[in-house]
């Protein structure tokens, strides 16, 4: 029982709320067509790139940031950000590990993220992006046997030109949503992974994104490509230090599966949430998009959301490739201030086109919670079947929990259901919990955990012990 | 259409003895109107419907203004038959008759209320239409403890004299402690190409019992807003069953605040369409106080290239624990070219309560037509029953035994 609560006590609060002092390049404030140029020349890109950042600005000119979301923020400054800051000793980008910034090191670490030992250990190729570059690659060696390719991007539009050329915006186009066409316009690193054909991914690969700096936005775009009958299971995950002022995050992120491949995303997501009274804090406004393009292809995306001040996203398939699947699952947690709505978009386009959508969602203390997703089966998709099911589980009278489903069915062969349902922890459950022993805080955690088994027992072995673990920490303190 | 409206607006006004400030009034909510123009899918409510669209497809310019100055003869052949009721007689828009013919004179009152403006729970520019342009309106008053005997029956009668106009209705209702009302709304339409924009609010006082079933069967090419505000005091129930069918273009709207404890409110719609129609039912129930509950179930069929949307929100404030909700849709598209969309929606606050929504859609089970052709039937017989039991579901809901059996009839649902 020591031990538990002094885990608590260390766990309770924000536990990566550390900052580091590393000495920043920044590209000057603002948003405007020198800094964009800045950042393309800093990369060193080819013309190619700096006329999609700029297309991608000129369309930014004319849209307007979108209102129709529940939770509302205070305007935001787009002028007032860097939108691009690297640590200075990445100028000359290293080429071991060896050659990291001892400090950076040391960060990564902190976050339980060894980089060294992950050389050694055989487990997960790590692509960590710190601030707004990509610092350290692991692993890299074995996956070149087998030709798949993971780099930074940056390092891909230099090495690999046909294929980001090819696919870079095939899933968010530049004209796309405000947001989307913000980061088309600045992205300033993130990670390629491709998978060429036939090949099975030996190990998962996975992003660990870090805001360091103060005033910057975050701004990563990763591209993956899963060539035909190919496997790749990919892990993000995400920290930010404590500030007082709100973040901007707002990444792109496209996945590409041609015939009979399989791409599976995993993100968990522990931006900062900022304080108690709501002060501070990451707004996380990503854009997860994935084309099933070839036949029976298969997109799967699963999340675990506990952090950020306001989570805005939605993670989406296109089904455009006949008998191509389409999955869904999430677990989003908001406590305190939080607010988040967040969901899925399946669309359906081919034929005998499948997809699931399963989605947890708690809210406890002031937070607000909504889900909000989207199917649609096109008139050509014969034959689709989509299942939906969404939970939301209040703690307390000061928080809410919202459902907006839009479902659209353009096919008389196709079906679509949908359930959800809202309710809160039974006192019954409790008192059974308690009556054998347990403090009304750890049966609420079982209790909890068994509501969100559905979708933990979706995420990688490594990833689902944490994220079980951030599930009981998010909601310290919000019950009793 | 700005000139159209302001020299329909006068010529309306020149007909009606209304006070300078009523006047003011009504141009305000004019005003309004030509500022927001007719809904259209820009606006999260009409998303799935752009009634602006749907105007200019299918009437093109509208006329706002109606002569109400002659009567119109009231076919008395017309009236229901085989089932004794009392009667609300609209012709053109034009209210020919009011009748309680079988109810206690002394605990029925029926107020004039054209000069008085209604403020609604609905900011829309349809109903500043509506309050610019009503011509008669009337409140009708239950008393205390009254229970009327037979069921009330508005008829909407338009025939071919009125051509590409809007006309607005509206009517209040308020029905005091322990009284009881049945109302069902039926709609005749020989006309073609109107818009009609019909408001209906409801006071329900506690222990009240209302129950409203708004029946659009007979085929038209008219289009309908309908929009029906209910207040539910404690203990008070309201039942609503909209039977959406007829008309080119229909759309009902129903707003519950259940404000008294222990309220129920219940909502259930069939929507049956063909050809090209395009209906929708939006419903919002909200939840406001302990203890409430509501329960919807609209259930559709839809044929040949028509297209149904239900948009369903249940709003439980924090306030609101002990709530019981549920929604249920389910659709049957028997069609390449049908569609169905549904937006159900949960709006939660509080945190003991009980919501849950379902929505389902799909063609008809194969599986079951093989079963019932199996033992026999052909393949349009057994399409027809299962479409039929599909539907009698929701008529089951009916408490009412009489409108239940005049319902059936008149669908020609079989058992």
């Amino acid at each position: 029982m020591d031990n538990r609560q002094k885990e608590i006590d260390n766990l309770k609060d924000y536990k990566y709320g550390f900052t580091t002092d590393i000495e920043n390049t920044k590209a000057p404030k603002g948003l405007n067509e020198s800094v964009i140029k800045f950042i393309s020349n800093i990369k060193k890109e080819p013309k190619w790139m700096l006329d999609f950042r700029l297309k991608a600005y000129d369309r930014l000119k004319q849209l307007k940031e979108p209102d129709w979301q529940k939770p509302k923020y205070p305007k935001i400054d787009y002028q007032d950000l860097y939108y691009y800051s690297a640590p200075k000793s990445m100028k000359d980008k290293p080429k071991n590990l060896d050659d990291l910034d001892p400090k950076l090191l040391e960060t990564y670490k902190k976050l339980g993220i060894p980089l060294q030992e992950q050389k050694r250990l055989n487990g997960i190729a790590v692509d960590a992006v710190f601030d707004s570059v990509s610092v350290a690659t692991t692993f890299r060696e074995e996956l070149t046997k087998q030709g798949i390719i993971f780099c930074p991007i940056s390092e891909a539009i230099q090495k690999y030109p046909e294929l980001v050329k090819k696919y870079l915006g095939s899933v968010i186009p530049v004209t796309d949503h405000f947001f989307a066409t913000l980061n088309s316009a600045v992205f300033t690193d993130g990670s390629f992974a491709y998978i060429p054909e036939g090949i099975r991914c030996p190990m998962e690969l996975s992003t660990y994104f870090r805001i360091n700096a103060s005033n910057t936005g975050q701004f990563e775009r990763t591209l993956i490509i899963a060539d035909k009958g190919s496997y790749v299971s990919y892990l993000e995950g995400c920290t930010a230090p404590m500030r007082d002022e709100n973040q901007l995050h707002a990444a792109n992120v496209e996945l590409v599966a041609l015939d009979d491949a399989e791409i599976k995303y995993s993100t968990v997501q522990n931006w900062y949430p900022g304080d108690k009274d709501g002060k501070g804090g990451i707004y996380n406004f990503v854009t997860k998009r994935g084309l099933c393009k070839g036949k029976n292809s298969k997109i799967s995306w699963t999340q675990v959301e506990t952090g950020s001040a306001i989570t805005w996203k939605y993670p989406s398939c296109i089904l455009k490739g006949d008998n191509s699947v389409g999955e869904f699952y999430s677990i989003a947690i908001t406590n305190n201030h939080q607010k988040a709505d967040t969901g899925t978009k399946m669309i359906h386009l081919g034929k005998n086109t499948k997809s699931k959508i399963i989605s947890k969602g708690i809210s406890a203390g002031f937070s607000d919670m909504t889900y909000r997703g989207l199917v649609d089966i096109s008139s050509k998709a014969t034959n689709s079947n989509n299942y939906t099911q969404c939970d939301s589980l209040l703690m307390g009278n000061k928080c809410g929990a919202h459902t907006v489903p839009y479902i659209k069915n353009k096919n008389s062969e196709s079906n679509i259901a949908h359930e959800a349902t809202t309710s809160k922890i039974s006192e019954d459950q409790l008192h059974y919990c308690q009556q054998r022993g347990l403090s009304a805080e750890e049966a609420v955690g079982l209790i909890v955990n068994g509501f969100c088994k559905e979708v933990l027992q979706q995420l990688p072995m490594e990833f689902a012990v944490e994220a079980q673990k951030l599930v009981g920490i998010s909601l310290e303190g919000s019950v009793g | 259409m700005k000139e159209q409206l302001q020299k329909d607006f006068d010529n309306t006004i020149k007909n009606l003895t209304l006070s300078q400030k009523d006047i003011e009034i009504k141009k305000f909510y004019l005003d309004n109107f030509i500022n927001k123009g007719f809904p259209n899918k820009r606006e999260e409510d009409w998303k799935f419907s752009d009634l602006n669209q749907i105007i200019k497809k299918n009437i093109g310019e509208l006329s706002f203004y109606s002569d109400y100055t002659s009567t119109n003869k009231v076919d008395s052949s017309a009236f229901v038959d085989g089932l004794e009721h009392n009667k609300i007689v609209f012709i053109n828009g034009r209210i020919e008759k009011i009748d309680f013919d079988y109810e206690k004179k002394d605990q029925i009152e029926i107020i004039d209320q054209s000069e008085t403006i209604n403020k609604f729970n609905n900011n829309s520019s349809l109903s500043d239409l509506n309050n610019a342009f009503t011509n008669k309106s009337f409140k009708i008053v239950v008393k205390k403890g009254y229970q009327l005997t037979k069921p009330l029956i508005i008829y909407h009668t338009t025939n071919s004299k009125i051509w590409s106009k809007n006309i607005n209705l509206r009517l209040n209702f308020e029905l005091y402690e322990n009284s009881s009302l049945r109302l069902i709304d039926l709609f005749r339409d020989t006309s073609e190409k109107n818009f009609l924009n019909i408001f209906y609010d409801f006071d329900l006082k506690e222990n009240s019992i209302l129950k409203n079933y708004k029946v659009d069967k007979l085929e038209n090419k008219n289009i309908k807003y309908s929009f029906n505000n209910i207040e539910q005091g404690k203990n008070s129930i309201s039942e609503t069953l909209i039977l959406s069918s007829g008309s080119n273009f229909c759309k009902n709207e129903i707003n519950c605040n259940l404000n008294g404890e222990y309220s129920s409110a219940f909502v259930n719609g069939i929507f049956s369409i063909n050809n090209n129609k395009h209906h929708e039912i939006r419903t919002i129930i909200n939840h406001l106080t302990e203890n409430t509950k509501s329960y919807q179930l609209i259930k559709s069929v839809i044929e040949d290239s028509s297209r149904a949307v239900y948009q369903g929100k249940i709003f439980v404030n924090s306030k609101a624990q002990k709530t019981d909700g549920y929604q249920l849709s389910k659709a049957i598209l028997l069609n390449k070219d049908s569609e169905f969309n549904a937006k159900p929606e949960l709006e939660i606050y509080a945190d003991d309560v009980k919501c849950s929504h379902g929505s389902a859609s799909g063609s008809l089970n194969e599986d079951s037509i093989f079963y019932l052709m199996s033992r026999g039937l052909n393949y349009q017989q057994s399409r027809e029953l299962l479409i039929n039991g599909f539907l009698l579901d929701v008529v089951e809901k009916i408490t009412d035994p009489e409108v239940k059996n005049l319902i059936k009839n008149m669908i020609g649902i079989k058992e």
